[in-house]
């Protein structure tokens, strides 16, 4: 069991994490204190045109790995900044790893032919996170990602979200089922400007991980989550799919259902992407820079509410969030399993 | 020296005599014999009157338990002979082997079906991992559980060609037996369910025979180092070819079918004079490497316009890892690879026993290394030999296969007795006979629907075990070895197969 909510502001309007906190607070049943976490795009509009990594370091600020890191990302990148990540020890978090920011381009010069500046930064994040007690906790542009061990309220608190803003944020309780409980396996997890927030345990965990596998992605965080965040990235990054393409290779129809309808593409996707096929429960909402999705496994063993109020879209696994913070919210369902809920930005 | 001495057979049966209806002159056990092991000894009955009782004859009794089974009165048992030696190191087998050379018998000593040796059977140390409240297991009563496979060449991504496909509603198909090994009653039924089901048979080397040919749908074909019965049109009238390379239970050896089993239907469908020994070659003659066998595919390719998928079949031996690797980018689509396990008409008993590698270490490790170089994408991998129950099936599955053949789990729901006389001719259940008088034994109808039954409850043992782990789509487990667990393996065995021990 773990809870999630999502708030989507379509419209750009930034609101601070006070909101955040306050809705994925009151699920409080639903975690266990072994973990939490944020996502918050439109965070650092400064830096808009800049990679944002986000590093966690085992240790304090003379973790030997540091050296190593930086003087592998001077390799790869031009740093125009780079700073501690503020945080505020109190009595229910007293102590945590070292975090550090850095913003970035890439070496043009690096970027191999067959290789999308994208491909390239992919590349640099899972050799960072090879090395031992460095991790990469996000690496898109005017995003980051704050989490760590412990109720989400009180992970909120330790690095003071309510001081940052942005017009899309996703919050995480956790309650670990699965790899234990510490600080780089608290939600989100991301890739480039990906962010995914999951409740569930997924069964198709070994298929989907050597599937990955194949095309240079490394599941150095052991979860569930990692990888349907990068099965997402695979699919629309380096294949091209469409997002409703894309779930619908996680969460496809019955081949009955494709046999019936006699819809060809639907079944060579099927076909094809077997090995990336998302079996077990999950709810999961998924953000990037231009929007977010929100989608359930086939059978709908977790719960995803959705709700829409203006120009801001509520995903939750509880309704009780979405009343916290809208409470006369003009349309509110449960999206069905395998039915994604896709919601763009405008242009 | 002049051998007097008899070696007697391993088994014997013996006759109840108090339950035995030979008072009333039933010979039933005689009749059903095929090996001559029961005949009828004179009896002076009560009243004078000479009656005939079975009697062992204490020469042939390969506990077929033919007798046992037909036994209206339930009369018969079959046993086995004590230990022939009291030697703690020369036991009976290497001693009776060492006779039967010695004797007139002579030659080298042939045996059917797959090996009998004591090598570790990897499918019982792996146990499934289920789900218990984090995860809810699914109850395939209550929910859509899916079984169905797709084998053949798919693209690596979106936008690639998908070529042709098998579909297979369970992922169990027949694996090849020829006809001329088997009797072609049992071809007809292994035809009959696997279109009823929606799978697939395989000829094996031996033709295709023009009554089957309307089960093309289903059928696959082999083409093998003798060549018999190929030709354009059989090839076109299956659902996909098969090169057959080798086979588990004789790796690097051809096969020999004696010419007095040659009749006019077997040598029709081999394209074969009537009479003449059917020899298969150990190698193909045309290929004595990779390269040779991609022209081969590519021949094949060709003469069917490339609607078939291609198969290659190979037995399971050290290197099948680059070995898969190389025949994948060869343009194979499928690649079989069949276990030391594998059963067989007729092999030489030091070949099965001593040769090749177990299936559950050859698919896995050919899993990896496609996937290692990503390419498992562009080919399926079908896994047999000695699969002997759904678990076994789904297990194969999890080590990385899409799909499995098996053989000697259809001649057993036929009613073998795994005897290993295959090569006689005189199989008692009509199955590996086309002797005229045993061949009627299998009666077709019979014979489909108990194969009906077996792949149907294997298919519903697979869903009830993937509900158990939570997998309601059966690609999500294909190489999911996060599902398995090894119970009493050491470290090497463990990163051979992929997995974790229990409680890892």
């Amino acid at each position: 069991m773990c809870g999630i909510v999502g708030i989507i502001n379509t419209d750009g309007k930034l609101i601070d994490g006070s909101a955040i906190r306050e809705a994925i607070r009151i699920q409080r049943e639903r975690g266990n204190g072994l973990g939490g976490g944020f996502a918050v795009y439109g965070l650092y509009p400064e830096n808009r045109d800049k990679y944002a990594f986000h590093l966690m370091y085992d240790g304090d600020q003379n973790s030997p790995v540091i050296p190593h890191v930086e003087a592998y990302l001077k390799t790869r990148a031009s740093i125009y900044q780079s700073e501690q990540i503020p945080v505020y020890p109190n009595d229910r978090i007293s102590k945590g790893p070292y975090f550090k920011r850095y913003f970035l381009k890439p070496l043009k010069e690096f970027i191999g032919p067959e290789q999308t500046e994208e491909d390239y930064i992919v590349e640099t994040v899972m050799t960072i996170n090879k090395m031992d007690g460095a991790f990469v906790l996000s690496s898109g542009k005017n995003m980051g990602v704050f989490k760590g061990v412990g109720y989400p309220e009180d992970i909120a608190d330790y690095f003071r979200i309510e001081d940052y803003e942005g017009y899309t944020w996703i919050a995480h309780n956790r309650f670990p089922t699965n790899t234990p409980g510490w600080w780089g396996g608290a939600h989100p997890f991301t890739i480039l400007d990906k962010a995914v927030v999951h409740n569930g345990e997924i069964t198709s965990y070994g298929t989907n991980v050597r599937w990955l596998e194949m095309f240079g992605y490394y599941c150095m965080y052991q979860t569930d989550t990692e990888v349907i965040t990068y099965i997402y990235d695979k699919l629309t990054r380096l294949d091209g799919l469409t997002k409703e393409d894309a779930c619908y290779v996680m969460a496809p129809s019955l081949w009955e259902e494709i046999d019936r309808t006699n819809d060809g593409k639907k079944r060579y996707l099927r076909q094809i992407y077997g090995p990336a096929i998302v079996n077990g429960p999950f709810g999961i909402v998924l953000t990037h820079g231009k929007g977010a999705i929100v989608l359930n496994d086939r059978n709908k063993l977790r719960p995803v509410v959705c709700a829409k109020d203006g120009n801001t879209y509520y995903a939750s696994s509880e309704e009780c969030s979405i009343r916290l913070l809208s409470p006369d919210v003009e349309r509110i369902w449960s999206p069905k399993g395998g039915e994604p809920v896709i919601i763009d930005f405008p242009q | 020296m002049k051998n007097n001495w008899k070696i007697r057979p391993p088994f014997h049966p013996e006759f109840d005599l108090e339950r035995c209806d030979y008072r009333n002159g039933c010979t039933i056990c005689v009749e059903e014999c095929t090996f001559g092991e029961i005949s009828l000894k004179p009896l002076k009955g009560e009243n004078g009157n000479i009656q005939y009782r079975p009697w062992a004859n204490m020469t042939a009794c390969n506990s077929c338990q033919r007798c046992v089974k037909m036994c209206p009165q339930s009369a018969i048992h079959v046993v086995s002979e004590p230990m022939h030696t009291s030697h703690g190191y020369w036991r009976t087998e290497p001693v009776s082997n060492i006779w039967r050379q010695a004797s007139s018998e002579g030659g080298v000593l042939l045996v059917g079906t797959g090996a009998t040796g004591p090598q570790k059977r990897y499918f019982d140390h792996m146990m499934f991992d289920a789900c218990q409240v984090t995860n809810p297991s699914i109850d395939p009563l209550r929910e859509p559980m899916e079984i169905r496979r797709y084998l053949g060449r798919k693209a690596e991504r979106y936008g690639g060609e998908v070529a042709s496909q098998l579909k297979l509603e369970v992922p169990i198909m027949f694996g090849a037996m020829s006809f001329g090994a088997l009797n072609l009653r049992v071809q007809e039924a292994e035809a009959k369910a696997t279109r009823k089901i929606g799978t697939y048979w395989n000829t094996g080397e031996g033709g295709f025979h023009e009554g089957l040919r309307n089960y093309g749908g289903n059928t696959i074909v082999q083409v093998a180092s003798g060549r018999f019965g190929v030709s354009e049109d059989y090839m076109k009238s299956a659902a996909a070819v098969e090169i057959k390379i080798g086979q588990g239970a004789k790796p690097g050896i051809g096969g020999h079918l004696p010419g007095e089993k040659v009749s006019e239907a077997i040598s029709k469908t081999r394209m074969i004079p009537e009479g003449s020994d059917a020899l298969s070659p150990a190698p193909h003659h045309d290929i004595y490497s990779i390269e040779d066998l991609r022209q081969l595919i590519y021949a094949i390719k060709e003469s069917t316009d490339y609607k078939l998928p291609v198969s290659v079949k190979i037995s399971a031996v050290n290197n099948v890892a680059p070995i898969s690797s190389g025949i994948a980018r060869a343009g194979a689509d499928i690649i079989a690879i069949d276990g030391f396990r594998g059963g067989t008409g007729a092999t030489p008993l030091q070949i099965r026993q001593n040769t090749g590698i177990p299936i559950e270490l050859a698919i896995s490790a050919a899993d990896r290394r496609l996937t290692e170089e990503g390419i498992r994408n562009t080919v399926s991998l079908v896994a047999s030999g000695g699969i002997q129950s759904s678990s076994d099936v789904l297990k194969a599955i999890c080590l990385g296969a899409d799909a499995v053949y098996v053989g000697t789990p259809v001649l057993i729901a036929l009613g073998c007795n795994v005897c290993q006389r295959c090569f006689t001719g005189k199989c008692p259940y009509g199955i590996t006979t086309n002797r005229p008088g045993l061949a009627e034994r299998i009666d077709v109808d019979d014979a489909a629907r108990a194969l009906t039954n077996l792949l149907h409850a294997w298919g519903e043992e697979i869903k009830e075990l993937m509900g158990s782990m939570g997998i309601s789509a059966i690609e999500a487990l294909r190489g999911n070895r996060d599902r398995l667990r090894g119970v009493g393996l050491h470290e090497e065995e463990l990163r051979i197969l992929g997995i974790k021990h229990a409680g890892a």
